[in-house]
């Protein structure tokens, strides 16, 4: 497959590890950012073949996981009323919320559905008059311009039976949150390539020269990976901190220009807490005031509701680096993919998921039971 | 509610445990996978629990005089109706032979019973029926027996397929995972998840052009083909929900086998792996209709290999894997990078309604 299979390149990884094994002289710690990339790093085991002083950790780059209890209950709580057809990705259907998820409220007689687009509920909304339809936004900057489209379709076309919650999120004040955490051990990252795609990178020149960390913006395949961290060890065995692109072919300076008008169009930068991270300052996008009516929160005259979270699961701890999967007790005993404790066991993207699946538990290698 | 928080600085930690899960079926109790199996053990097999039941083979193997009879039965549930290379009658019919083909048995018969709901048109619903005459008509086989219920509109999606069917096993012929031996080959009859995306391209809502055509099609010819080149094969299936993954999966844990499969050798059409980047999809666990799992011999799997080539269903045959130890119920994934990882169960429903 053109464009994929040379970045999946055996010989070419080999190449890029003799180089990094010839320049590493010491123990460094890097977070890739993104959870799609944690599971190419899975998947095809790339950090079994990384130098031994070098070691991943995983980011909180998952929107699913970040996404905190209290917007599933929302959700919830939205999905049963009377009326509503609540959408959103197949990912979030699964996360548990205080009392169970979004395919229990289906279960139990709400219409809720799996869409790929917001422009599809956007579609069913047009063609189900007499529905509210709700579409229930997840995602970094990546997604964030599919919704704000579909709003502002929305109020261009006037269709007043839609509307959007949005648990959109932003990258930038999650690794300023890590970093400015006092149990950070993280000294360099592998910036979210698709992030970087719609944004650009200048939005992390101010990180590094507050906090002089290496932010290598890095793709999705194995050599792209491999080459990111290359590039990222280099950078600290050499004491640099800077913004470098390994993701060139994807991410430009300024990003999409178009996309990012659409966010700044339709989004207003929030503060909200995320799963793991507390509250993060603008770390959150919701609509803003001009496109008010198409907020599904305030539509319904909801307030979003308090949570109680027990703390069984540490998904904080892994969603921040600090712990990974396997270190949980819970991992693979009490929490699975099909009865996850939290949403990084759930999540197509989430940290717990892409090691369950790569049978990295905490044993050896499990048995088919 | 706050977790730890050694640093007494850092921000705080949570996460939600799960609410009870209510005891109503989700989708998920359709996937093949895992809750499938639970659902199994902890409501079917308690009830019903018996000798030839609790075997969870593709179908029952049982004595009728001095015969072995074979004979199972599949319900289909496909969403759309119709996709590239075939529908839900075609799938119908193949689906209930190929259990039977992988079981080493000789279809004799099938039995149809239709539930349709109030709307379908006669049209669409003929259509169908002529298409399962095709398909049994390909396979050599007839519908013996039928069964129409109708319920009201809203209550079905259109139309609901259950067949059943009966074989004969050659004699002497016991094929099955507690066969596998150390050493033996994993073969697959082509490449694999066809069908799946087949499917999926045609569903509302996944807006992707293929080419691709669904592999739905029977086995019966080509296993008998594979059971007369007199190779020692142990056992066979057909992945069809799940995908190869989960069906590896259950032949180790039959066996008590490791399985080693090598990724590279595993065929996979280019407009499948296209199709399997843009959703989001490993190929591994995309259901085939027309294809087959075997452990054989090491020393004759060339010969069945060639037998297999010689039809053209079984034109793309290969060996993927090895069984490489037994004692421990594990299905291994070397990748091309030479690191291996544990090929999990699918958990939940990756495609719901494939078949």
């Amino acid at each position: 497959m053109k464009f994929v299979d040379e970045f999946r390149d055996a010989a070419a990884v080999r190449t890029l590890l003799d180089q990094l094994r010839g320049s590493v002289t010491r123990p460094w710690t890097i977070m890739e950012v993104c959870g799609g990339q944690t599971h190419t790093i899975l998947r095809y085991g790339l950090d079994e073949l990384l130098p031994r002083e070098i070691t991943l950790v995983h980011g909180p780059g998952c929107p699913v996981c970040v996404t905190p209890i209290e917007m599933i209950d929302l959700a919830i709580a939205i999905a049963k009323r009377p009326g509503v057809t609540l959408c959103s990705f197949g990912d979030m259907l699964r996360v548990p919320g205080s009392s169970g998820d979004l395919f229990d409220a289906r279960a139990a007689g709400a219409d809720v559905r799996i869409v790929y687009s917001p422009l599809d509920a956007l579609a069913l909304a047009r063609r189900k008059p007499d529905r509210e339809v709700v579409f229930f936004a997840v995602g970094f900057e990546t997604t964030a311009p599919t919704t704000a489209m579909a709003v502002r379709e929305a109020a261009r076309t006037k269709v007043p039976n839609f509307s959007v919650i949005s648990a959109h999120v932003r990258v930038p004040p999650a690794i300023e949150a890590i970093l400015s955490s006092s149990d950070n051990h993280v000294q360099g990252f592998l910036a979210a390539g698709h992030v970087c795609t719609i944004m650009g990178i200048d939005e992390y020149l101010p990180i590094v020269a507050k906090f002089k960390v290496p932010i290598v913006v890095t793709g999705f395949e194995p050599v792209d990976l491999v080459q990111g961290v290359a590039m990222c060890v280099a950078q600290l065995e050499q004491g640099r901190a800077e913004v470098e692109n390994q993701y060139a072919r994807s991410v430009r300076k300024d990003g999409n220009l178009a996309a990012r008008a659409l966010i700044e169009q339709v989004f207003t930068f929030a503060d909200r807490r995320w799963r793991g991270l507390d509250a993060l300052p603008k770390g959150a996008m919701r609509l803003s005031d001009r496109f008010a009516v198409y907020d599904a929160v305030r539509r319904f005259g909801l307030a979003v509701p308090t949570a109680v979270e027990p703390p069984e699961c540490r998904a904080g701890e892994v969603l921040r680096g600090v712990l990974k999967p396997p270190e949980c007790p819970a991992f693979g005993t009490l929490c699975s993919p099909e009865r996850p404790l939290g949403a990084p066991m759930v999540s197509s993207e989430g940290a717990c998921a892409a090691y369950y699946r790569a049978g990295r538990q905490p044993s050896a290698m499990g048995e088919t039971k | 509610m706050s977790g730890d928080n050694k640093s007494g600085t850092s921000p705080a930690i949570f996460c939600p445990a799960p609410g009870p899960r209510g005891d109503v079926v989700v989708l998920g109790h359709g996937s093949g996978g895992r809750l499938t199996a639970d659902l199994v053990s902890t409501t079917f097999l308690p009830a019903l629990s018996n000798p030839i039941l609790d075997r969870l083979a593709d179908g029952a193997e049982f004595d009728i005089g001095a015969s072995r009879a074979v004979f199972t039965t599949d319900s289909f549930v496909v969403n759309p109706l119709r996709f590239p290379g075939g529908d839900i009658g075609s799938l119908a019919v193949n689906g209930t032979i190929n259990d039977l083909a992988v079981m080493g048995g000789r279809p004799l018969g099938l039995s149809a019973a239709f539930i349709l709901e109030e709307g379908l048109p006669i049209d669409e619903l003929r259509a169908i029926v002529h298409s399962m005459r095709d398909a049994a008509s390909r396979a050599g086989i007839q519908i013996v027996a039928a069964d129409t219920k109708v319920v009201e509109r809203g209550k079905a999606d259109g139309l609901f397929i259950t067949t059943s069917g009966i074989g004969v096993l050659p004699e002497g012929l016991r094929l099955g995972p507690e066969n596998v031996r150390a050493g033996d080959a994993v073969l697959a009859s082509g490449p694999i998840g066809d069908h799946g995306i087949a499917v999926m391209s045609a569903r509302e809502g996944l807006q992707f052009e293929t080419t691709l055509l669904s592999d739905c099609a029977p086995l019966n010819a080509l296993v008998a083909t594979m059971l007369e080149s007199g190779s020692a094969i142990r056992c066979m299936r057909d992945p069809t929900r799940g995908g190869v993954a989960t069906i590896l999966n259950e032949l180790a844990k039959g066996a008590g086998a490791e399985i080693m499969i090598d990724e590279a050798a595993v065929p996979v059409r280019a407009a499948v792996r296209a199709a399997c980047e843009l959703l989001g999809l490993d190929p591994l666990y995309v259901a085939c209709e027309g294809r087959l799992l075997a452990i054989v011999a090491d020393a004759d799997a060339d010969r069945v290999l060639d037998a297999m080539r010689t039809h053209a269903i079984g034109s793309g045959s290969c060996r993927i894997g090895t069984v490489t130890a037994l004692g421990r119920s594990r299905v291994l994934l070397r990748t091309a990078f030479g690191t291996t990882r544990l090929l999990e169960v699918l958990a939940g429903a990756q495609l719901p309604r494939i078949c």
